[in-house]
């Protein structure tokens, strides 16, 4: 690997130094070489943190929103964003914020928009489900099952008239994949060669409904067949395999040779939305995944394996504290949105 | 100008059609800005150029990376169209039939109308989905309605109606400027009837109606199809001594509230007409602003004429009765006139 993977400092964003920005994709490997094993560990300290900080405020009543938690689901954005650069685009949905912050979207304008204020990468405007950030490539994330699909295939049609290389990542659930969004996007996007990656994030559930009892395939990934494209599926829990099954998309992406759908197996630990009582879950399930939680796992393995040392990791960690600290003050200080916001950026010009 | 599909008169050296001058539009707007795209089904060349030929030729002189025909997949269309515009294009998507977009709801209403919104004016999504439909040609329940009231009804998109060549023209090159999506409805029978060729480069500014008729003793306000039968309605009316003006809304969000606000203060006396069924219709959201601001001007109640609250009929006669006739207009601007207030 000709260089260093990033300090965190610029990984979290233009809140504590100004508007550095991530300057683009980390070197490639086959193999995810150390410093890149430890950059995705970087962002997998970032997205466990934020989650856990989340949770934690708004269990204390200081922020009243729908949390759609991700946590459990780390690993597939932090070792995918490390072959992307902030020109690649991503099209998520209302389970995206490890998405997003793992492509860099600043942890204070996330946590002024969450929390509804001014400050907020949407002035407040959109709310955890509705998040954008254009400067890092975060485009669009939507409430809508299935919907981020549709428009990255435009992003996508859009870098091949510009010929500009960029790859656009579609990001979504197990549930998703049964909605017709999907099957017109994938579709298209396999007729039309787009440089566009299907990122099914199976956690196994589709709201309350479990996988099988929803989905007619063993494997979403199968479903790439019928359209014509490569379909992978891979152990989103895995860094080093995620880590592979992207780069080879985005590869195959930048190469002009079409889409991926890449089906990365993972599990989220804390239900559909926060507080529901996962009735619905089979507990040894549950307790099966929660016990292989792939941060802890991955820790100890960069550490076991002499890639990073304790001190290293923690001092990664403890980074990571200390910014949400800061990005969780800064958004309670910060003002809410004036009232004639209510009223603008409906249309370019009022009308 | 007439409004019975079955007449067509050929256009003289200074006329065109809908079609043709849609045509223009589109290849004035692409030849000036490489950004502009088309999409749709059939649109390019080897499919024919859409079914009413509306993008004949484009694939040819632009590339099929710029015009390009897709598959039966309208998300996947309106989809495309906003995630280019994202990237910095101008999409032109062509939805074949209005009762098609019902197919793609969801990108229209919850992406492309509030993507500006919800991101706090980070994004704009400069898109135009022309789509055509109408009743006239026994397509029956599931090709030819008019939906306009749905996307009027939807903050962050605008919806234009144009009715002669010169309009279509002029609107369609205003939305491919406009840097909201707007929601172009072309009407089926109206494509062929010959009018005024426009000149190139023409604009119709975006919430602007024409005054189609002038007259002081009932407005008529309407748009597409029936701005001809309202003008039929009102020759009729001219004859038995009533002079109606009539407003051709050309964009129904936002419409003109001062144009049709200043006819009804001279003539009291309000009708709007169109060929969506009446409930919840934009001639009820008309009349509702009628008597909010100028109820003291009213000399008569706001009378709405409409199609029944049906589907459209397939059988000729059905279909004609469910279309709003300018006997239909001239008994509700008798009746106005006659009421004393």
């Amino acid at each position: 690997m000709g260089k260093q993977a990033e300090p965190i400092c610029r990984l979290l964003g233009s809140f504590r130094f100004g508007d550095q920005h991530l300057e683009g994709a980390l070197p490639y490997s086959n193999q995810p070489d150390g410093p890149t094993q430890v950059e995705i560990f970087r962002r997998m300290a970032l997205l466990k943190g934020h989650d856990d900080r989340s949770r934690k405020v708004i269990l204390a009543g200081r922020m009243v929103t729908p949390y759609y938690s991700y946590r459990g689901q780390e690993v597939i954005p932090s070792a995918m964003s490390v072959n992307l650069t902030d020109d690649d685009y991503l099209c998520t949905i209302y389970r995206g914020i490890h998405d997003m912050l793992a492509k860099g979207l600043p942890l204070k304008a996330l946590w002024g928009e969450v929390t509804g204020r001014a400050t907020g990468t949407c002035k407040g405007k959109g709310g955890p489900l509705h998040l954008t950030y254009p400067p890092k490539g975060i485009m669009v994330t939507t409430g809508i099952v299935g919907s981020s699909m549709p428009i990255a295939n435009g992003l996508a049609w859009a870098s091949l008239l510009s010929k500009d290389g960029r790859v656009a990542v579609a990001c979504f659930g197990d549930g998703a994949s049964n909605i017709g969004a999907f099957h017109e996007s994938l579709n298209l996007a396999s007729v039309w060669k787009l440089p566009v990656i299907f990122l099914c994030q199976n956690n196994r559930f589709g709201e309350h409904t479990a996988y099988a009892k929803a989905t007619s395939v063993a494997r979403i990934s199968d479903r790439a067949a019928a359209y014509g494209m490569k379909g992978v599926h891979v152990d989103g829990n895995d860094p080093i395999a995620m880590y592979g099954a992207a780069r080879e998309a985005v590869e195959r992406a930048r190469a002009g040779d079409g889409p991926t759908l890449i089906e990365a197996m993972t599990f989220r630990f804390h239900g559909h939305v926060f507080g529901d009582d996962d009735k619905y879950m089979d507990k040894a399930e549950k307790a099966a995944a929660v016990a292989a939680d792939p941060y802890p796992a991955f820790r100890k393995k960069l550490i076991e394996g002499g890639v990073a040392s304790e001190a290293e990791l923690a001092a990664i960690e403890a980074e990571v504290e200390a910014a949400l600290d800061e990005a969780v003050a800064a958004a309670f200080d910060s003002p809410f949105p004036s009232l004639d916001e209510l009223t603008t950026d409906v249309y370019g010009e009022a009308v | 100008m007439s409004s019975d599909p079955r007449v067509q008169a050929k256009p003289t050296a200074d006329q065109t059609t809908i079609t043709l001058a849609l045509n223009q539009a589109l290849t004035d707007a692409m030849a000036e800005d490489p950004k502009v795209l088309v999409l749709g089904e059939d649109v390019a060349d080897p499919e024919g150029g859409g079914i009413g030929r509306v993008t004949k030729g484009l694939s040819t002189q632009f590339g099929e990376l710029r015009v390009r025909t897709t598959p039966i997949s309208e998300q996947a269309i309106i989809g495309a169209a906003i995630g280019a515009s994202l990237a910095g294009y101008k999409p032109v998507a062509e939805i074949m039939l209005m009762n098609f977009t019902t197919v793609a709801m969801d990108m229209i209403f919850n992406h492309a109308a509030k993507l500006r919104y919800m991101s706090g004016g980070q994004l704009h999504v400069p898109i135009v989905i022309r789509t055509m439909t109408g009743a006239g040609f026994s397509t029956a329940g599931q090709h030819a309605d008019f939906l306009e009231a749905w996307f009027a009804h939807a903050a962050g998109l605008k919806v234009v109606a144009p009715c002669t060549a010169a309009d279509a023209y002029g609107l369609l090159r205003s939305a491919i400027d406009d840097p909201d999506p707007v929601i172009f409805i072309e009407n089926l029978p109206l494509y062929w009837v010959p009018s005024q060729r426009p000149e190139k480069g023409h604009r119709v500014p975006i919430g602007k109606a024409r005054i189609a008729a002038e007259g002081s003793d009932v407005t008529i306000v309407t748009y597409s199809g029936m701005v001809g039968r309202s003008l039929t309605a009102a020759k009729a009316l001219a004859e038995k001594g009533v002079s109606a003006e009539v407003i051709d809304l050309r964009t129904i969000s936002p419409w003109d509230q001062e144009t049709v606000l200043a006819s009804v203060a001279k003539t009291g006396r309000c009708i709007v007409v169109h060929e969506a069924v009446g409930p919840f219709g934009a001639g009820a959201e008309i009349a509702a602003v009628l008597s909010e601001r100028c109820f003291g001007k009213l000399r008569a109640p706001v009378r709405r004429i409409a199609a029944p609250f049906t589907p459209v009929p397939f059988t000729k006669p059905l279909e004609s009765a469910f279309i709003p006739s300018p006997e239909r207009i001239e008994e509700a601007a008798l009746s106005l006139v006659k009421a004393v207030h």
